[in-house]
């Protein structure tokens, strides 16, 4: 068997991303996102707990200032219900991404060892669908309480998610990479993130949009999580229609967004131990 | 005609550093920039990566440049130079952490490198985890860690702890740990750095025991080190790095030599402007050099070395000089006396002084650990001393190959190196004939 050849010079990068050798490190990713779950509630009191604790005591505040303040109307859906569908994949997102942006600044292993660099944003954006599972299934209580019944919608539940991954994972390569050369972006987020949840549909109905402002529902529905939302609530309560349209529409957005993130990633890569 | 493994061919990097900002010094100026400041900081940030202008900017250094070297499979390269010389850098490409600015480098083989040892050590995991963990950044897959953790561990000496949490590890224990894993990572191709220097001296020790064993296991190694005698015991060829260039490569040896000139600005101490001297000025002592054997003026010496200490001098008034006696006294680090060297206990006779000339002190094998020693010069004429320096210079002494075996004590052990043999032998009775270790 010949050794394998390794080239190293200054061109750009040959492939998009390099599947080969990912597969190669898969190793190293897997203990990666072990190492993140196991490390993030260690010396914790409350371990597992926190991952239901944040999306429950979100739901209600958020219950509190829309429902019984504000007074959104939530349709059929009793509101406490409406939002934990919501939340639970917007805690998933907006941890992801932060985690993912922050992902390169202040990583010692860049300047120390070579692997596939992708696998640092990448890392979180799965270690993190482990507190989504398990605020997913606290979802059940929240059913039963409101005796409701998930429709046979939630087939399309693993799409929705992988467009969530997906939006996370392309934002997370696209910021994280910039964050290296330009430390704005992480105050960016900071301030960003929760601003984007109101441009979600996590404290008001979808369905709001068709009513109030229909010339601008498509271009709204270019964040992909209105449509991600508005789908984990016709799939998990199903007492509306998936909308489609805004799932499409925003599916277009995650693909373009996950495409141009790897390659400006992987462009950007062979310059992070220089700049960092 | 032997393989290549690593072929280096005009390799160049280049680094952008940081430019200085300005500072507005008035409220309107501070206004202004207030202004302007983010499209200022935002060209300085995007020039970090964009180095097209490399060649006429004043804010770029030359990491490395043109950079050409094979290595043939098996062999076993140390790389040393200044600070500042490249060697990182150097490491740092071929390890794949930075891309090279121009030419290329092609590896025939695994590549490991260890430019550090516990990179992805976390703290809250256990002995155990932290293994997996960082055998598989340094690329290790994790079946070649199931069947080399038994090992590991026993390398590693942590026993009982490898399920407890990392951080309750003293940082000896973690050391050891990591050390391991990486002693047990057995690419074709293995690219060290000074990680040997952290530690205590049995640490070291532990390490360069292992490097040697990877070395005669017939991988390329390329080792950069500032420690010459490791350089020296391990391996086969160096190559001198200075600015970003290869200044020479070729036999350790010649390479160390050349090393060791390249070190001094001139390696001449001068002595005839000093005017803190006793004595009665008769003779007066003018400069001091260092050299080898050979004649090349030495700034450093390696312990070990044949080296002359050359002293210049002249007579106050033109005249010759008789019965001269010249004592050089070495002191240690508290400057207590350590040595002497008297031509008084030396030699016999004295010594005729004719009006100018050298007076030459030749140390064979140099039996001293690595350090500073400082030395006091004087010369006596007719039992009075003549001239006097306290001290006159220091010797600058650096790690060589005194035992031959690569290794030295530490100097905290004492600053002498005693040459010694150890034996076994049987007590009279036993049949065997007195056996020398080995």
């Amino acid at each position: 068997m010949s050794p394998p050849t390794i080239v190293i010079d200054a061109e750009k990068p040959r492939r998009l991303v390099d599947w080969r050798e990912l597969w190669e490190y898969r190793d190293l990713l897997w203990l990666l996102v072990r190492r993140d779950i196991k490390v993030r509630y260690a010396q914790t009191v409350l371990g597992f707990a926190w991952a239901i604790l944040k999306p429950v005591v979100t739901t209600v505040l958020l219950n509190f200032i829309f429902n019984n303040l504000a007074q959104i109307d939530s349709g059929d859906t009793p509101y406490p219900l409406f939002a934990y569908a919501a939340v639970v994949a917007w805690t998933y997102f907006a941890g992801a991404f932060t985690t993912a942006t922050g992902s390169l600044i202040g990583n010692k292993m860049l300047s120390k060892v070579y692997f596939p660099r992708m696998i640092i944003p990448v890392n979180p954006v799965l270690s993190n669908l482990v507190d989504f599972a398990i605020a997913l299934l606290m979802i059940t209580p929240y059913l039963i309480i409101y005796k409701t019944v998930p429709s046979w919608q939630i087939v399309f539940l693993p799409l929705l998610i992988l467009i969530m991954v997906l939006t996370a994972a392309g934002g997370g390569m696209w910021l994280s990479a910039l964050a290296v050369q330009y430390r704005d972006i992480k105050l960016l987020v900071g301030f960003a993130v929760p601003l984007l949840m109101y441009a979600s549909p996590v404290v008001w109905p979808v369905s709001l949009l068709a009513e109030k402002v229909p010339h601008l529902r498509l271009l709204i529905a270019m964040n992909p999580l209105v449509g991600v939302i508005g789908g984990f609530r016709a799939a998990l309560i199903g007492a509306t229609p998936m909308p489609w349209d805004l799932i499409a529409v925003g599916t277009l957005t995650a693909l373009a967004l996950f495409v141009s993130g790897a390659i400006y990633f992987r462009h950007k890569e062979r310059a992070f131990a220089d700049v960092l | 005609m032997s393989e290549i493994a690593v072929d280096i061919q005009d390799l160049s990097k280049v680094y952008r550093v940081g430019v200085r900002e300005e500072q507005a010094d008035t409220l309107a100026g501070a206004m202004v920039s207030l202004v302007t400041s983010p499209i200022r900081n935002f060209r300085r940030l995007r020039k970090l990566s964009h180095l097209e202008d490399r060649d006429h900017a004043e804010d770029v250094i030359w990491a490395l440049r043109g950079v050409s070297m094979s290595i043939a499979r098996g062999e076993v390269v140390g790389i040393i130079g200044h600070n500042g010389a490249g060697k990182s850098t150097l490491l740092k490409v071929l390890s794949r952490i930075t891309a090279p600015t121009e030419g290329r480098v092609t590896l025939h083989g695994r590549v490991g490198s260890l430019l550090e040892v516990g990179t992805g050590f976390h703290g809250d995991l256990t002995g155990r985890e932290n293994i997996y963990m960082n055998g598989a950044i340094l690329g290790m897959r994790k079946r070649e860690i199931d069947r080399k953790l038994d090992d590991i561990i026993d390398f590693a000496g942590t026993g009982t702890f490898v399920d407890t949490p990392v951080k309750r590890y003293s940082s000896g224990m973690t050391m050891r740990l990591a050390f391991a894993v990486a002693a047990h990572l057995d690419p074709e191709i293995l690219v060290v750095d000074e990680v040997l220097a952290v530690g205590d001296h049995a640490f070291q020790q532990q390490c360069l025991g292992k490097m040697g064993e990877i070395a005669r296991a017939g991988r390329t190694v390329l080792f950069v080190s500032h420690n010459l005698a490791a350089v020296t015991a391990l391996c086969q060829r160096a190559v001198l790095l200075e600015h970003g260039t290869t200044l020479s490569q070729g036999s350790v040896s010649d390479v160390i030599q050349q090393y060791l000139t390249r070190n001094a600005d001139g390696g001449q101490v001068s002595l005839a402007q000093r005017e803190d001297r006793k004595g009665t000025g008769a003779i007066r002592f003018t400069s001091l050099t260092f050299r080898a054997p050979g004649g090349t003026v030495l700034d450093q010496i390696p312990a070990g070395a044949d080296f002359d200490i050359v002293i210049d001098y002249e007579t106050r008034d033109g005249a010759a000089a008789e019965r001269a006696i010249f004592k050089l006294g070495l002191l240690d680090l508290y400057e207590r006396p350590l040595a002497t060297c008297l031509s008084r206990t030396s030699h016999t006779e004295t010594f005729a002084l004719p009006p100018r000339g050298r007076i030459v002190c030749r140390i064979p094998r140099l039996p001293l650990v690595p350090g500073r020693y400082p030395f006091d010069l004087w010369c006596k004429l007719d039992e009075t001393v003549a001239d006097w320096l306290q001290p006159a210079a220091a010797l600058e002494v650096v790690s060589g190959d005194f035992f031959g075996t690569g290794r030295l004590p530490p100097r905290a052990r004492g600053d002498i190196l005693l040459d010694h043999a150890w034996s076994v032998e049987p007590i009279a009775g036993a049949s065997d004939a007195p056996k020398e270790a080995s």
